[in-house]
């Protein structure tokens, strides 16, 4: 470095910790050298975040907050994704990037949250990293929800429509709650504006913040990794972990690989596939808003099915209270509950490489019936599927619930001193 | 008219509207026909005009302009001269006279923006294109009816068959098989177009509603096509990078 670069630099240095906090996140935050496939999903979620934001960007430029019709009697929201969408130059890509960024943003998240069960990642003393990446996930399900309204598509209108009115099942608060999230009786003009506000500048603020404090807590203690095995129990001289690797150049290289695969699967989708097959994009959300038209069957996007058949799975009035009080008790417990991880797992050892064979079945079942969930939650109900999806609602608790116990007598393999290959 | 027949032509029209849902909401299964959906200009160019002499009577298709027909191989001209009849500038959205309020007193419903109707008519049971394609092939005679149409496609549908005079009048024999409805139509009196050329005609114009779905898409693909060649050479350039600067980690 020339000295007149190095001048400004401690300049800056002096006045801002610029080399100290590129050291302590980059250049010197040592991260354990046995990063798998698994460890991608975290930089690519701070990708798609980022994805969202630059377009999100754009399109709040063109785009309209305004259920009223225009003179061909369609809804101006409506009316301006599709001027987005045609009139806008480059307009349809950067409306693809962020609708197909909403699923690729829960698709890398879920293999995320999956990341850490297999390896323990929420074991102390990771407990505060895995609070906020809850919290991180709710604010998520709360930022698609509202921008899923905003093309005021008759699914964006009757989903939220169905979403809101079960706030009205919580008993003696339930109906001026809903009043108060939707601003109005029925979904309208109200509720799509404080929906864009919200979706545009409260929850990404918490988002960023949340994540920031996902970041700052994981430098704190660490990284976990597939072994499972603290590296900062092994020491060399300087103090440095014997099997750790600066982050920057080595994973930050690293992650440019994952970064440019993602790239690859999510241009094919945007580019070939944008409407995901209906699920990125549903058909039904290509007709305009109509409050008079109830769609035959209202479903909600994928990544919020299996919670909803969670929700549905609940047909019981209990204590003198609405099913519908309690599904929604169980959709809000069934998501809260994945904070609670750290306390639930009282096994040995952290890694699932070291962990017995009655875990790793019953992750098996939970990953499965996870899956069922997720699919029966697109279909309508019937009988038999209603059946079902409280079989696997009992199986989703029950994973959690019972882990102290299961995790405790599983017998687990024991951990080895340093983390294994490479 | 008298007041009462207007009301109950209204209703009528709003059973219409409702008639597939409860269908669907049954699980009733819908067969259609793979519909031979055509990228080739000359098809799409008439699929245009078919498009503006029939549909654009009710329907409007308010998110094009006239001037982006040039996409399908027109020119600024042709257009003026072959597919805009009331005064319009040719940098005009494709919008009808009738106002959506006008449309809702005459018909008892306002006849849907047809811009997106390809995108909006898939489903499980095949693409937009399919059931268009099939739709405007299965109308058939139906007394009963305030049109005196029906479809078989969307039961008790509240548009008459514009196109009858292309392909003519179709009725429908219905048979019932353990509770089961089927219908099966036979063409009774045939129209200026044989069965092929109807067919055809169908084909071209589902085609350009394709194409009005989404007029990027073709130019989409292209795009797609350059951006995952650079990925892969990106991919294989930061996977060499990476193992380079990993070469010394064991």
């Amino acid at each position: 470095m020339t000295t007149k670069s190095q001048q400004l630099l401690n300049w800056v240095d002096e006045r801002f910790p610029l080399t100290s906090t590129w050291k302590a996140h980059l250049s010197e935050y040592y991260a354990p050298k046995n990063f798998n496939f698994w460890y991608f999903f975290g930089s690519l979620a701070l990708l798609v975040l980022v994805i969202q934001i630059l377009t999100g960007i754009f399109l709040v430029m063109h785009y309209k907050p305004d259920a009223s019709l225009n003179a061909s009697g369609i809804p101006v929201a409506f009316a301006s994704v599709e001027y987005i969408m045609r009139e806008v130059p480059g307009g349809w890509l950067i409306r693809y990037l962020h609708s197909t960024g909403a699923s690729a943003f829960f698709i890398v998240v879920y293999l995320h949250m999956f990341r850490g069960l297999l390896y323990g990642s929420y074991r102390k003393p990771r407990e505060l990293i895995w609070i906020f990446g809850t919290l991180i996930f709710l604010a998520l399900m709360a930022e698609a929800f509202m921008g899923y309204l905003l093309p005021w598509g008759q699914m964006s209108f009757w989903g939220a429509q169905v979403i809101v009115n079960l706030f009205s099942a919580i008993p003696v608060i339930g109906p001026d709650l809903s009043l108060v999230i939707r601003g109005d009786f029925v979904v309208s003009d109200a509720t799509l504006n404080r929906f864009f506000s919200f979706h545009v500048i409260a929850v990404p603020l918490v988002l960023i913040g949340l994540v920031l404090a996902h970041i700052v807590a994981l430098h704190e203690v660490g990284s976990n990794n597939p072994d499972g095995v603290e590296i900062k129990k092994k020491k060399d001289a300087n103090g440095i972990p014997l099997d750790g690797i600066p982050f920057h150049p080595y994973y930050t290289v690293k992650d440019i690989v994952g970064v440019v695969g993602f790239l690859i699967f999510f241009s094919a989708i945007v580019f070939f596939a944008p409407e995901g097959g209906g699920y990125f994009l549903e058909y039904n959300n290509f007709i305009p808003a109509d409050p008079l038209k109830t769609p035959p069957h209202i479903a909600p996007v994928w990544y919020f099915t299996p919670f909803y058949s969670i929700l549905r799975a609940v047909t019981y009035p209990l204590f003198g209270i609405d099913a519908k009080f309690w599904g929604v008790v169980a959709m809000g417990a069934s998501v809260v509950i994945i904070a609670f991880l750290p306390w639930l797992d009282r096994s040995p050892v952290k890694s699932i490489r070291y962990k017995g064979g009655l875990f790793k079945g019953i992750l098996a079942v939970f990953v499965v019936a996870f899956f069922i969930l997720g699919y029966l939650g697109v279909l309508p109900p019937t009988a038999g599927r209603t059946l079902v999806s409280q079989i696997c609602s009992v199986i989703y608790f029950a994973f959690f619930l019972a882990m102290p116990w299961y995790s405790k007598i599983d017998k687990c393999k024991p951990e080895p001193d340093r983390v294994t290959s490479k | 008219m008298t007041i009462s027949v207007i009301k109950t032509l209204k209703r009528l029209a709003a059973a219409a509207l409702f008639a597939p849902t409860l269908a669907l909401a049954a699980g009733a299964v819908l067969h259609l026909d793979k519909a031979p959906v055509s990228k080739d200009p000359a098809a799409l160019q008439a699929g245009a005009k078919t498009f503006v002499n029939y549909c654009m009577n009710c329907h409007s298709a308010s998110f094009v302009r006239y001037n982006t027909l040039t996409q399908i191989g027109l020119t600024e001209q042709e257009i003026r001269d072959n597919l805009m009849f009331t005064g319009e500038r040719v940098g005009d959205l494709m919008k009808i006279s009738a106002s959506p309020k006008e449309q809702k007193a005459w018909f008892g419903a306002t006849p849907p923006d047809l811009t997106l109707i390809a995108r909006q008519r898939a489903s499980e049971f095949g693409s937009g294109a399919d059931w268009l394609y099939t739709y405007l092939r299965q109308f058939y005679r139906d007394p009963n009816r305030p049109t005196g149409w029906n479809n078989k496609v969307f039961e008790n549908v509240g548009m008459p068959h514009v196109l009858w005079e292309l392909q003519g009048e179709q009725i429908a024999k219905i048979s019932e098989h353990d509770g089961v409805k089927s219908i099966e139509l036979e063409l009774a009196k045939p129209g200026k177009l044989s069965a092929q050329e109807y067919d055809k005609t169908v084909a071209d114009l589902v085609s350009f509603l394709v194409w009005m779905g989404e007029p990027v898409a073709e130019k989409r693909k292209t795009i797609g096509v350059v951006v995952l060649i650079f990925l892969a050479g990106l991919f294989a350039l930061s996977f060499a990078l990476k193992k380079n600067y990993w070469k010394d980690v064991h």
